[in-house]
């Protein structure tokens, strides 16, 4: 794997959990933390930094570095000040610590090199939004709770299972969400990877298929049926897998 | 005095580290007020890590920039938040211009010139901010005024006693940089803990540089 991934953190706890989540993303990526002051305590320590670059690039061509709050940022500045050299093979990217340690581990995941990988974590912002990413519904008194809308009102939604053609060449699919959650992080994950192996564009309800974060912000929940399409050669079999893959429920129906 | 050795560099250090820890809790209720209160304890114990690496060299070292990066790699392990990596990023831009074993007027000026452009750099403050470029700017502005005389004290002299007025000039400012600006108004009234101990550094190079003039 060329571009390796590490994680500056104040917190281990903090470094850690995004390195797990990382690790069933993308499982394998190297993945370093340097997490902690040199007491252990809250904080950062140049030394951890160091060394976490040292590993990542013993198993890398690259490393991306994520930083968490102000003072990580100025650690990881202080390491690469010191030592030049290591800003041929290391980008610190400005980017969301979770989002972006996702977005750039599963870009990493599919053989994307530096620039490629720094370009998702820095584009992972637009994952987040200035929008909430939940409106909040008001619920109308006697009416009881209100039913999440499932589909796109006033849309014609065709079959699950029958292909249709927009336009001339779009191959598109509906199908219906079986694993309980939704396309969360690791179905989210696993769809991305293998629309990215199969290298064939495909959108999930519009959204880019290769794109974990795209795929997690649909918010899609079970029962939901999504709208899976592609476009030009090969794009019978691409929807073919991913709707396999979402009928399949991820092992998690 | 035309000049000052690596001598002076050890013995400013030292004097740093002293004066530090005498100031740890004037630094520490000042961080208290504005910030995370940790500034006084961050300072003495970095200074204090240097202090036994100056202990422990095995080879007494050669160059003031030797001294300077010794000091600069030690507080960006040891020092926690942001004052770690300013400071460290200061002494090692500092230690690159005094690449010799002694200082003279010119290379003092570059001296403060260049630990002031990383700290800008680095935290990317600037003059106004309530920070400790509020105190490193006038030293520079100073020490290049006093480059003239060719005296290596009045250089250090003029760069304390103007950063000195920078530190006491932030009180009434209202922050807008670093974790006090979110205080907003609530920050004017106390000093800020990184000029201020940006002041105690530049007077403590003035007393080792007096003591071996006396």
């Amino acid at each position: 794997m060329s571009v390796a991934l590490v994680l500056v953190s104040h917190s281990t706890r903090l470094a850690d959990g995004v390195a797990e989540l990382t690790a069933e993303m993308a499982p394998d990526v190297v993945v370093r933390c340097a997490a902690g002051d040199v007491d252990g305590g809250l904080g950062t320590s140049l030394e951890r930094v160091q060394e976490a670059l040292d590993a990542a690039l013993a198993g890398a061509a690259s490393a991306v570095v994520l930083a968490d709050l102000g003072s990580a940022v100025l650690t990881v500045e202080s390491a690469l000040e010191i030592d030049p050299d290591l800003t041929r093979r290391v980008r610190l990217v400005s980017a969301p610590f979770v989002e972006g340690a996702v977005a750039a581990a599963v870009t990493a995941q599919q053989g994307a090199q530096l620039e490629g990988v720094v370009a998702a974590a820095e584009d992972a912002a637009r994952s987040i939004g200035p929008e909430p990413v939940y409106e909040l519904v008001e619920s109308s008194g006697a009416e009881g709770p209100p039913v999440a809308a499932t589909g796109t009102q006033g849309e014609v939604v065709p079959e699950p299972g029958a292909p249709s053609s927009g336009a001339a060449d779009e191959v598109s699919t509906v199908v219906e969400i079986r694993n309980p959650l939704g396309l969360h992080a690791r179905p989210a994950a696993v769809v991305a990877r293998s629309v990215a192996d199969f290298g064939v564009p495909v959108t999930v309800e519009g959204a880019d298929a290769t794109s974990v974060l795209a795929l997690m912000s649909l918010g899609t929940t079970a029962g939901q049926r999504v709208t899976v399409t592609a476009r030009g050669e090969g794009a019978d079999t691409a929807v073919a897998l991913v709707t396999g893959l979402i009928e399949g429920g991820f092992g998690e129906a | 005095m035309t000049e000052l050795d690596v001598g002076w560099a050890e013995r400013w250090i030292r004097q740093a580290a002293s004066d530090l820890k005498a100031g740890r809790d004037e630094l520490t209720e000042l961080d208290r007020r504005i910030g995370d209160g940790d500034h006084g304890n961050n300072m003495d114990r970095g200074f204090t890590a240097v202090v036994a690496k100056l202990d422990g060299q095995a080879e007494p070292l050669e160059t003031v920039g030797q001294v300077l990066k010794l000091v600069a790699t030690t507080l960006m392990s040891t020092v926690g938040g942001a004052s770690g990596p300013l400071y460290g990023t200061a002494f090692l831009r500092a230690s690159k211009v005094v690449d010799q074993a002694t200082a003279d007027a010119g290379h003092l000026v570059s001296l403060v010139e260049a630990a002031t452009e990383g700290i800008v750099a680095r935290g990317r403050a600037h003059v106004g901010e309530k920070t400790m470029v509020d105190a490193w700017q006038p030293a520079v502005e100073a020490a290049e005024s006093a480059a003239e005389s060719g005296d290596a004290l009045a250089v250090l002299r003029a760069a304390a006693e103007a950063a000195e007025a920078g530190a006491v000039a932030t009180v009434p400012l209202v922050a807008t940089k670093g974790r006090a600006s979110y205080l907003g108004e609530r920050s004017a009234g106390t000093e800020d803990p990184g000029a201020r101990s940006t002041a105690m550094l530049l007077a403590a190079a003035v007393t080792a540089a007096e003591g071996a003039a006396a």
